[in-house]
């Protein structure tokens, strides 16, 4: 069968995360953010893999493994700190969470 | 010997005074003052008398600096110079301590007075048993600060206290000249002893010397009262009447001419110092003496008397008659402490009136001090056989053998001397009485000083002092001076005559002063208001240092540059924190956009870095 050009899993993974930090950036709900910050961590992954293909070496699954570890981790602690914030503000808009401020 | 002594007694009359002063009674503050001075001249006394005057006997008592091969000892030493100002010092300070007994027994701030009084002395007797520069200049420095302590003694009045300041800065500036004076001592002569110094001196060039000598006099000039220097000592009349007499008279202003003669192995080596000494002296002696013709203020005409003295005693020093200066600072001494002594006794009869137009005729009433204050003024004036006679045809008859012009200058000085004088005398005592007040006699404490010190001015010349100093002043070779009886006798008829144009001015014909002041009016306004020299060191001296001081370092420099840079950091600091705060908005998005944003960077950078590195592998 023909081969796909690597170039096209690369390209793949850069506009997934693109459209990560985009979301990241631009949405107003804090569970969209979350999802966002996944989708960068999976476009990281499929980069990992290809190269891990062309290059024929397994270092690259390994660390996919470790990331997918560290995403599941964190979608965890965030998830329970969005829950907390909610309860304590009723509202799930990332612009009224400012109390940081001076 | 215990030389230390002798300043010791007096300190220790200040500090238990000073300390305690204030819960005693007015007789034991008494007592404690008056026995420290007397203790002082008693040991003085023993020392002169047991001491063999034919060498110097000096105490080393400790190391005081030590740097190097530089070397300040505190010593004392005792000589025949050191000797007459010792008894001088300590015997009129023991009379004016008791007269003040008197004199201040109304006002407030007695112990203060007294244990003021007691400061000086040690600091004064410091001054005169010193052995080097810098103990000398401790003293100096002391008597300064009693000066200014004691003219500001009524420090509610606003008039007193700008006269201590006078006194004191104007004394600064002298002290100027005396410490770059110690300072070249020091680097050519590597010494401040004056054993040292003075074996060196005839080794050392005449331009050195000279301007050792010259700034030794700028020093002298601020201390006792000399052109340019001399300001501060008319306004000093805002003291108390004792500090006048002690101060201002007899001790602290002699200092100058004291300093002058110690330093004679310096001097008779650099005559160009020496001759401007004589012309400050003489030039000081007639233009204070003009302005004691036309003041009113009884205790002024004696202040300019001083001033004019003084200026004889620069005029004896500075012709190389160095005995007769310290001869004449003896006599004067006596007689001018007395006049000063009188006009306070004559002040506190009348009720405080210091104005002599409005005394007149109190010679029945205070007898005491009238005949006192006679004796002071013969002496004064030079009448023969008094003891002002004697020193000062000393001191015309040096002039005379050196600069003839300066025996002429000091012959119409006198006679102005005789007729200022005695315009107060006459303007006090004789003519009807124009005041309001009640006099009244001062008390025996009061008026037993006077006599002794009037004894002391008619007889004082017979205590041969120029002969004591035959063997100390040149190492005993003085340069012959010729006994000139008509010079004598010329001097002495310019102040008899001085003493009847007085008597035709005051006591014959009254109208007649006015009248001659009316004539010229011009010059009696100028002689009057002191030729407006106080007006014109205010106006090209005082006003530019204070007003740049004022503009230039304080608003200036002080204010503007200095807080502004310690004020702007603080505010360059806010200002950057307030710039830096706009990162913490709280606003997660923006957070977000900056950890982007860092690491874009990051990743550019290594791209970069890698790229000139020589490429990914």
């Amino acid at each position: 069968m023909s081969e796909v050009p690597v170039s096209w899993f690369l390209t793949l993974s850069a506009v997934l995360f693109a459209l990560g930090v985009a979301g990241f950036l631009f949405r107003r709900n804090i569970i969209t953010v979350f999802m966002s910050i996944e989708l960068m961590l999976n476009a990281v992954n499929l980069t990992f893999v290809t190269f891990s293909y062309q290059l024929k070496q397994v270092s690259g699954h390994l660390f996919t493994f470790f990331v997918m570890v560290v995403a599941a981790a964190e979608a965890a602690v965030g998830l329970a700190i969005i829950l907390t914030v909610f309860k304590n503000r009723a509202t799930l808009n990332i612009d009224e969470m400012n109390s940081m401020k001076d | 010997m215990q030389l230390w002594l002798i300043p010791i007694f007096p300190l220790a009359g200040f500090v238990i005074n000073g300390l305690f002063g204030r819960r005693f009674s007015k007789a034991l503050i008494n007592t404690v003052a008056i026995a420290s001075v007397i203790l002082s001249f008693a040991w003085a006394l023993k020392a002169i008398l047991t001491a063999d005057l034919s060498a110097v006997h000096s105490e080393h008592y400790f190391t005081w600096i030590q740097s190097g091969a530089f070397r300040v000892d505190c010593d004392f030493a005792l000589d025949r110079l050191t000797a007459v100002m010792l008894l001088v010092v300590t015997g009129i300070g023991s009379l004016i301590h008791i007269y003040s007994i008197g004199y201040m027994a109304h006002e407030g701030g007695y112990y203060r007075f007294f244990a003021y009084l007691n400061l000086f002395m040690f600091f004064m007797l410091t001054l005169v048993l010193a052995a080097n520069y810098l103990v000398l200049f401790v003293g100096w420095e002391g008597v300064g600060l009693c000066s200014y302590l004691l003219i500001g003694f009524y420090f509610d009045k606003q008039f007193a206290t700008n006269a201590g300041n006078k006194a004191f800065i104007v004394n600064r500036i002298g002290d100027f000249g005396f410490s770059l004076a110690v300072f070249y001592i020091v680097k050519h002569f590597g010494s401040l002893d004056f054993g040292t110094v003075f074996r060196q001196a005839p080794g050392a060039s005449e331009a050195v010397l000279t301007t050792i000598g010259l700034l030794l006099m700028v020093g002298a000039c601020g201390k006792s009262a000399q052109i340019p220097l001399y300001v501060w000592l008319p306004d000093a009349m805002a003291g108390p009447t004792p500090v006048s007499a002690l101060i201002h008279a007899a001790t602290m202003v002699t200092a100058g001419v004291y300093m002058t003669a110690r330093s004679w192995p310096i001097y008779i080596h650099a005559p160009g110092a020496l001759e401007v000494i004589a012309i400050i002296g003489i030039a000081t002696a007639f233009f204070a003496a003009t302005i004691g013709l036309a003041q009113n203020d009884i205790k002024k005409v004696f202040a300019y008397s001083t001033v004019s003295q003084l200026g004889y005693m620069f005029v004896g020093v500075g012709c190389g008659a160095f005995s007769a200066g310290i001869y004449h600072l003896m006599t004067h001494a006596f007689f001018k402490a007395l006049l000063f002594l009188g006009a306070g006794s004559v002040i506190h009869a009348m009720a405080g009136e210091q104005d002599m137009r409005r005394m007149g005729g109190l010679r029945k009433k205070i007898p005491w001090t009238h005949w006192t204050m006679l004796c002071a003024s013969l002496a004064i004036a030079g009448v023969p056989l008094t003891s002002g006679f004697f020193s000062k045809d000393a001191i015309l008859l040096g002039a005379a053998h050196l600069h003839m012009w300066i025996y002429w200058v000091g012959v119409f000085t006198a006679g102005m001397t005789a007729f200022y004088v005695f315009r107060a005398f006459f303007l006090t005592f004789y003519g009807p009485y124009r005041g309001d007040a009640h006099p009244h006699e001062s008390p025996p404490v009061m008026t037993i000083p006077l006599a002794i010190l009037a004894v002391l001015s008619l007889g004082g010349g017979f205590i041969d002092i120029p002969k004591f100093f035959l063997p100390y002043f040149y190492g005993g070779n003085p340069p012959e001076v010729p006994e000139n009886m008509g010079l004598m006798l010329f001097a002495s008829s310019a102040g008899i005559l001085g003493i009847f144009l007085a008597w035709l001015m005051y006591v014959y014909r009254p109208k007649l002063a006015d009248s001659f002041a009316g004539g010229v009016k011009g010059l009696y306004t100028l002689v009057y208001n002191k030729y407006f020299v106080d007006e014109i060191y205010d106006a090209t001296i005082v006003k530019p240092v204070v007003g740049g001081s004022r503009v230039v370092l304080w608003k200036g420099a002080d204010a503007g540059l200095i807080d502004g840079i310690v004020n702007g950091i603080g505010t360059a600091a806010r200002t950057v924190g307030a710039g830096l705060r706009q990162m913490q908005s709280g606003n997660i998005r923006s957070y977000a956009t900056w950890v982007l944003a860092g690491g874009v960077a990051v990743i550019v950078a290594l791209g970069v870095l890698l790229g000139t590195a020589g490429g990914v592998r």
